[in-house]
Formats: structure tokens, sequence, C-alpha cells
């Protein structure tokens, strides 16, 4: 294939790539743009392989196809429960990836540059190998921690922000070394040490988030991940590379953007790592008593409820209790009453987990509403469940100034008629931060695992 | 301790004050248990039910008030002709007494009780807020009453209250008016309004009237300005105009009704006579008056306490102890309230009760405290405390947002200018020409990403993490390069990334599989 023809597969590739983005819009594109996607890949990797500068047909597919094998069974595998885990790993790879080609190429000596060009060719290997670095080390982190492997607590070790700086202003000075080795043919060492503080970085800063945070860190390790490839793509002056980069990074950026804004948290203080470090006063005490509920008397109100919302959070994912909700809610609404599900942004461990949950367990999405969807409908709402979460049913974030998350929107739900809190124990949110919603006069408890508690509500509601 | 449950003595008195339901809880806090023996079957609870949840059955009566640290109740202490003694004599010096005990109206008995040297704690004073509604026992007490109140106007009344079309003619619906719409009225329009009865209600106190059109009963409205609500949630005495406007209501409504419930009470005061002889002879034959306030006095002229009268044709119910004519109901309400009471009082659950004074509900609860006499209470802070936040939430806080400085806003532009005016005075043209598409590619992302849908994030996520599998192409141009390092390198990315674009792309198929209408 000519240079020329390699150039316009190119271009279609990005243009299946922006439309395969697109596509997610709404559900029913989203399947044609996922498509899309794929055939833009296939048309980038068979025009890539087909140029002039790919000989090592054997080894280019041995790895594809093992690679690709590999990715496949994880895809079929995997739970929809664990898709923050999957997810988290797999941004891993792309910095592996980027850090691998990223040495390759600095190793690489066929292409002979110098001057200004090649000072900028050696700060986009360098930059390149540091992102996915970082990339890489932060993702594993995120994976253990999503995963259980390493508590979710924050880790805050004693003036960690200085201990950034010190990574960062290290890496500054690594890449003088670097550029001025380079000038003689070498390198390798400040490069090596490089890439050594750009983990400790990436570790030592998700170490340092919080669970409640983790929807932040995933879509920010996926911005990571997008301008790692764009750095690769600078190296190799690859646009398609540059601008599937940059679409991924900017969608990262923005998902983190938006999970801030859902927390009413900056994006800063939320890479700073801890939480409620930066509110001053006391929160307002919770006063009053919890009023607890069985199972049978939920299905009681339910029966008599017109009007149901059901809130989910982690706890339902943890306790794979989407199901049995699923059942409940087609037991309810086909005795005709009105039954939708409200999503905060921010519940999960990821953005969008609740919706993925929802849908495996085939809850038609056209009951599934947003926050801003229905908060202003909860007047009309006669029983909220909310089940297993904690701080986007926080009313403190609205009167309490000086709560931890105070000013964070929040699902409205004590505006209804009953609230029913679906808990493990009495124990605080992610946030550490009291719920006096737990109190409140229209709210009842009912205690346990989730998933149990919600088929003995099934169990009650079919007699 | 021990806690005995003494059968009740008074005249007509069925109630008990625990059920085994109950007393298996109690227990379970760390007291024991004894009954007299005999004390539920009016409540249709038999001594054997008791004793299958470890309930010491008793049958002398002194030796269950002799052996007992805590004695609970329904009535107050009062004489046993049985055996010729008051039942405060056998109490035992420095223990507690849990029933009702009506302090304001029972100055004797309360010296009595002090003289003792016990700690009485009266269920009639449960202060009224929301943490002790749990143990309000006169809100239990007047659910039922308001409840067997139309069950009991049901029985005297000649016709159905659900009006009906039938083969052998038109029924009309019964007319019913409640007047006081506490916790005994609101039973009562609840109750009366499930049989298919037509209902009012009025009451001093305005605030009641959304509770009344609540529960679909018409809210009679005064043409007259003036607050009924005392403190506590209670009506007070109201002005003359007022009560003249009132009664002229009454006297108009009382010939189109054919049920009148009457639950007025001010606390510590007789009732208020609101239905006068005149009116109750203006209603229809065969109408019904049922007096809920007939202990007090009654709300009715023509009231007899305790008796069922027909003056005028219209049959006029005075009992006074309504609860005890549903008493296997009652007796597990108030057991209950009891049993929240000892939990208040026994919270580390080792069966030892503590009067703890600081508490604003024992407090309440609590007239006399080891013989000294600690009634009345001071006034409890009222529901203003825990109100509700729903109140202007919104408005409280707003989006923590600070007035930025104008220089703070433009710092980060200015911050970019500069970075990219020295990239472009150093920069060479073919690395323009990539930072050209590179920034285009950046605002394209930001433009689409805004529109995807945010239910469909996690796909998003995994599409993008298959998108950026392109990395693949960066180790693909250098898998054939001389260096076995390189080629090695680059054949492990081609490994990693495919890894991300196959589990990536189908992982986005299978979750958008599952979305469904």
């Amino acid at each position: 294939m000519t240079h020329s023809l390699v150039a316009m597969s190119y271009i279609v590739a990005t243009i299946l790539f922006i439309l395969s983005l697109s596509g997610l819009s709404n559900q029913e594109s989203a399947r044609k743009g996922n498509y899309y996607g794929m055939l833009g890949m296939a048309i980038a990797i068979a025009a890539t392989t087909l140029s002039a500068a790919v000989s090592a047909y054997a080894l280019l597919i041995v790895g594809l196809l093992v690679g690709g094998s590999i990715g496949a069974r994880a895809a079929l595998k995997v739970e929809m429960t664990q898709m923050p885990e999957l997810v988290a790993i797999m941004h891993s790879l792309v910095g592996m990836a980027a850090v691998l080609v990223g040495y390759a190429n600095f190793m690489d000596n066929t292409v002979v540059i110098d001057g200004v060009e090649k000072t900028i060719h050696e700060l986009e290997i360098y930059l390149g190998i540091l992102i996915g670095a970082v990339t890489f080390s932060g993702s594993v982190i995120a994976f253990c921690k999503l995963s259980e492997r390493i508590s979710g607590k924050p880790m805050l070790l004693p003036g960690r922000h200085w201990f950034n700086l010190f990574l960062l202003i290290a890496s500054i000075v690594l890449a003088g070394f670097f550029l001025q080795q380079t000038e003689h043919g070498s390198g390798l060492i400040p490069l090596s040490i490089m890439t050594f503080v750009a983990l400790v970085f990436g570790v030592h800063m998700v170490m340092a988030i919080g669970g409640a945070d983790m929807p932040v860190v995933v879509s920010m390790l996926n911005s990571y991940s997008g301008w790692a490839a764009a750095a690769t793509g600078f190296m190799l002056s690859n646009d398609l590379l540059i601008v599937t980069g940059a679409l991924v990074g900017s969608s990262g950026a923005i998902l983190s953007y938006i999970m801030c804004r859902a927390m009413n948290r900056h994006f800063l203080s939320v890479i700073a790592g801890g939480f409620g470090t930066a509110s001053g006063g006391e929160t307002m005490a919770i006063e009053g008593e919890i009023q607890p509920i069985d199972a049978e008397e939920t299905a009681q109100l339910l029966k008599a409820a017109k009007n149901i919302m059901i809130i989910p959070g982690y706890g339902m994912a943890v306790a794979q209790a989407q199901h049995t909700v699923n059942e409940i809610t087609k037991l309810l609404r086909g005795k005709g009453k009105k039954v939708r599900f409200g999503i905060h942004p921010v519940a999960g461990r990821m953005p969008g987990h609740m919706n993925v949950l929802l849908a495996e367990a085939k809850v038609p999405y056209d009951i599934v509403y947003e926050m801003d969807e229905i908060n202003d409908d909860f007047t009309n709402v006669d029983v909220s469940i909310v089940i297993g979460a904690n701080d986007i049913v926080n009313p403190s974030a609205l009167n309490d100034p000086n709560s931890p998350i105070a000013g964070m929107p929040v699902l409205e739900c004590w505006k209804g008629e009953t609230t029913i809190v679906l808990k493990r124990s009495m124990a605080s949110g992610y946030a550490g931060v009291g719920n006096p919603l737990f109190v409140l006069d229209n709210t009842r408890m009912l205690f346990g695992d989730a998933n149990t508690t919600m088929q003995a509500v099934l169990k009650a509601l079919k007699e | 301790m021990k806690i005995g449950i003494p059968k009740e003595i008074h005249q007509g008195e069925k109630r008990v004050a625990t059920t085994p339901e109950a007393a298996t809880q109690i227990i379970k806090l760390g007291f024991s248990v004894s009954i007299e023996s005999g004390a539920g079957l009016n409540a249709d609870i038999s001594d054997e039910a008791y004793k299958q949840v470890g309930v010491e059955i008793i049958a002398d009566t002194r030796a269950l008030w002799k052996q007992s640290n805590i004695i609970m109740k329904v009535r107050a202490p009062e004489y046993n002709l049985e055996l010729d003694i008051e039942e405060i004599d056998l109490l035992t010096s420095g223990a507690c007494l849990i029933s009702f005990i009506w302090p304001a109206q029972n100055e004797a008995l309360m010296q009595k009780l002090a003289a003792k040297q016990v700690t009485v704690l009266a269920m009639d004073s449960v202060p009224r807020m929301s943490r002790a509604q749990k143990l309000d026992a006169l809100s239990s007490m007047a659910n039922i009453a308001g409840y067997r109140a139309i069950i009991e106007a049901a029985q005297h009344f000649g016709r159905f209250f659900t009006g009906q079309i039938t083969a052998a003619g038109k029924i009309p619906p019964a007319k019913v008016l409640v007047i006081g719409a506490g916790v005994a009225g609101l039973a009562a329009i609840g109750t009366a309004k499930g049989m298919g009865a037509i209902v009012r209600s009025f009451d001093t106190r305005p605030e009641v009237k959304e509770q009344i059109e609540s529960m679909d009963a018409e809210f009679l409205m005064l043409d007259f300005k003036e607050e009924g609500g005392g403190t506590g949630g209670y009506a007070k005495t109201m002005s003359k105009e007022f009560i003249d406007a009132e009664m002229a209501l009454f006297a108009e409504q009382a010939k189109e009704v054919d049920i009148i419930v009457t639950t007025a009470l001010i606390p510590g005061k007789p009732a208020p006579k609101l239905i006068t002889a005149a009116m109750v002879a203006s209603m229809k034959a065969g109408s019904v008056i049922v007096d809920l306030a007939a202990e007090q006095g009654g709300n009715c002229e023509l009231t007899e306490k305790d008796a069922v009268v027909v003056k005028h044709g219209v049959t006029i119910i005075g009992y006074s102890n309504l609860p005890s004519r549903l008493a296997n109901q009652s007796s597990q309400l108030y057991s209950t309230n009891l049993r929240h009471l000892l939990t208040e009082l026994c919270p580390s659950k080792d069966g030892v009760i503590n009067v703890n004074m600081e508490d604003e509900v024992i407090r309440g609860t609590t007239v006399i405290k080891e013989g000294k006499i600690t009634w009345p209470p001071p006034p409890p802070t009222l529901s203003a405390a825990p109100s509700k936040p729903t109140a202007a939430p919104a408005a409280t806080v707003d989006h923590v947002s600070v007035a930025k400085h104008p220089f703070k806003e433009l710092l980060p532009l200015l911050i970019a200018g500069l970075v990219l005016f020295s990239v472009g005075a150093v920069a060479p043209e073919s690395f323009m020409a990539h930072f050209t598409v590179f920034i285009l590619a950046c605002f394209v992302g930001y433009q689409v990403i805004w529109n995807v849908s945010p239910s469909l994030h996690t796909p998003l996520m995994s599409v993008t993490n298959a998108i950026s599998g392109i990395i693949v192409i960066g180790a693909l141009v250098q898998i054939s390069a001389t260096s076995v390092i390189v080629s090695s390198l680059a054949g492990l990315a081609i490994l990693i990334a495919s890894i991300n674009i196959t589990g990536g792309f189908l992982v986005t198929r299978r979750m958008l599989e599952m979305f469904r209408k």
C-alpha cells in the first residue's frame, strides 16, 4: 500500500471512531456505533499491516491472535458487577503498551533526525513513557482497590503533597539529564529512573483516593490512557494515533468533570486524595432515632403505594441484588404501579455503573432516570427504596454547610412520603459522613444484605 | 430486675399491660417477667401463652407485688376489694410503677405514691415529640377509641354506612360528623370513610385541615380568625365569640348528619359542652352520638358516663373506656408502648433500669422519682429542634462558589497563551501540523462526548478503552525493526493492545445488547 493510501485509510478509521463515540448518544444508535468502531479498528490495523513499514508478519499475527483471544475471553466471562475492575485493568494495558512502544521507539535508531526536531522527538518519547507509566501503575492500583484486593480506604502518607511535588520535580530534572545524554546517543538510565518515578507516582496517587471517589479515578485514568496514545502518536508522527488519543483523552476528561460536578468537588482535591480535609467548622450532630422495618411491612407499604422510586447504590452491586430488584419491579408494574429508578451520577464505582447493572437484569431503560430528570418529582413519590446507597441521598449535603459533602447534588428522596433504606448496618457511607436521612420521621430502615432482604420482600409481595 | 404484671381490678377494665409478644422482647432486655394468673384472660390471652414465652405465672396477688421491682399496669393503683387493701400499699418501697396516673386529676394518689418512696412513670405524661411517638400510649389508645367509636355507632345505627343502589331501592350513605380531629378523631374519620360514609370534621386548630383532607373527609371551615393550637399539639380554650360561631355551625350540622362523634378535650379541664340538648332534639330519629369525652363530663349535654341512653330518639353512647372494649388490640399496643419505654430506660440491655432525668422523654414521663414529685416537667422543647430539612434546603447552601478574582480567571488563559506562544516560537513545522490535528481532535471529542447519554457512560468507557488500543499501530510500525529488542518490545505491545481492542469492543457489545426498552 502506498503512503497516501494508508493515510486515507487512517482518515476513514478516524471518522468511524468519531461516529462510534457519537453513536453513544442513545441506546439504539449505540450498537451501530460499536460496529463502526470495530470496522475503524480493522481498517486501521489492516492498512498498517499492509503498509511498506511492516514485514515481520509472523510475530505480528501471533501477537494479534494471542492478545485478541485473551481479550475476547475476558470480555465474555466478566460479570457485569466487575465492569469497573475490567475497565481499570484495560486502562493499565494501554499504559503498558504506551511504555513499551516508547522504549521501542527510543531504541530504534533507524530514523535519523537532529536539531530541534530531535529534541522534540526525545521529549515526546519521554512524555509518552511518563504518561503511560502513570496510567499503568495507577490503573493497577485502581483495579486492586475495585476488586478489593487492597482496601478501598485512602492511604494518606504524611506530607504526601510534598512527596508528589518531589516526584514532579524529579521527573523534570530527569528530563534535563535525558536530553543531555541523548545528545551522545545514550539516555537509557535517566529514562528508566523516570519510568520508576512515574510508576511510584501512579501508585501513590491512586492509593490516596478513597472508594467513593473511584468514579473520578476511573474516568481520569481513562483520560490518561488517551493522552498516552496521543503522545505516542506525536512520537511516531502518526495522526491517527493523535486523533484517537485526543478523542479518548477528552472523553475521559469530560467524564471526570461530570463526576466531580456530581460530587461538588474540585478535580484537584479529588486527585490530591483524602476526604473532608478542607471543610471547617463542626458538622451538624445527627439527632433522633432510626425506625426499623421488616420485609413484610415493606411489602405492605409497596402494595399500598402507587408511585415508587428505586434508588440503587454500590450496595446493590455488592449484593448482586439487581435481578431480585427487577423481579420486584416487574411484579409491581404488573399491578399497575408506577415504578421508576433514580440514578445518581456517582452511584457505584464507575460512571454509568448502575445503568449497566440494571440493564443486565433486564430493567427496561425507559424507566431508569437520571438525577436531574426526577429530582423535582419526589413530592409525588409514595415510597422510595434506597438500596445500598448513602452519600447520594444525604440531606446534609444541602442543608449543612459544614458537611464534607456540602453542595453535592443528591437525590432528594426524603421529599416523598416514605423512604425505605436498605442497609447492611448503621455504618457511615464511604465519605464517612453521618446521614440524617436515616432518622427522619418518614424513613424506615430495612437492615440486612440487600439481596436477601429484597428476596424476602419479593416473597411477601407474592403472597 | 423483676417485672410484675398484676391483674387489672378496675371495674370493666379488660386490658393487660403485657402480651406474650411484648414479654419476649422485654425478657431479651434482660428482665424477668411475672404475671398474675388470669391477668390476660379478658384480653383473650391465656396463662399458658405467657408460660410458653418464659413468663412466670403467680397466683397470689400479694406475692407478685412483693417480689417485683417494677410493676406495670394499665390503670392507676386503686382499692382492691378482694384483698381489702390499697394497691399502693402492696408496692414495696423503692419499687417502680409504670401505668396511667393522670397526675393532674389525682393529687391524693400522687401524695400517697410519693409517701411510699417509689418511682412512678406515667404513661399519660409521655412528652409529645417525634422521638417519644413509639411510647405514646395516649395516641395508641386514642386510635383504638376512634375506631371503636364508629363501630359502636354502627351497632346502634339502623342503616348502612355506605350508599348503594339496589333492586330494592336506593340507600343514601350515612353522614358522619367528627368533632375534634386528634388521633381519635382521625381514626374515627378513617374508619367511617372505610365503611363508606360521608365524613365531615371540625377542629379549632386550622393546621389539622390538611390531615382531615388527606383522609378524604371534608373540613368544616369556620369563618372566624382565631388560633386554636395550644402547646404540645393539644387544643386550648377558645374565646366566647369563637364558641358562638362554632355552636351555630354544630346546630346546623346536627339537623343534617346521622352520626356525631365528639372527641373534644382540653388537657386538665372538663370537656367543653358542644352539643346542646336542643341540637340533639333537632337530629333525625335514629341518629347516634358517640361521646369520647364522657370521662371528662362529655361534649354532649345529655351524655351519661358509661351508659347508652336514648334521648329525643337519638342514641347517645357515653362509654368512657372504649379501648378496653377492644381489649386484645389495645393490650398489644399498650404493651408495645411499655416495651419501648423499657428500651429507653434500659439502653444497656442488662435488665436494670436507669431513670435518666437528662433524657427529655424519660424526664417527661417520670412523675415521681424516689418519693419526690417531679410533675409537672419543664415544658419540652418542641418539634422545632429536629425539624425536617425539607423546608428550604436548596436555599440554605448554594453550590459553594466563591466570587473569583478576575485575575484568577484570566491566569489559566494567560498561562495557556504563553505556553502556546513559546511552543509556536521554537517548534518546527512538522510538529505544528500534528499539533493542529491534536487540538482539533480534542475539540471534536469535547463536542461528541457531551452528547453521550449518562446511562451509557460505562459502555463509553469500555469503547474508548477499545479505541485507545489504537496504540497497536505504534507497535505495528516498529515490529519489523532490525533490533531484536525493539521488535520484541513491539510484539509485546501488540499483544497487550489487542487484548484491549477485542476485549473492549466485545464487552461493549455485550453491554449494549442488554439495554432494552
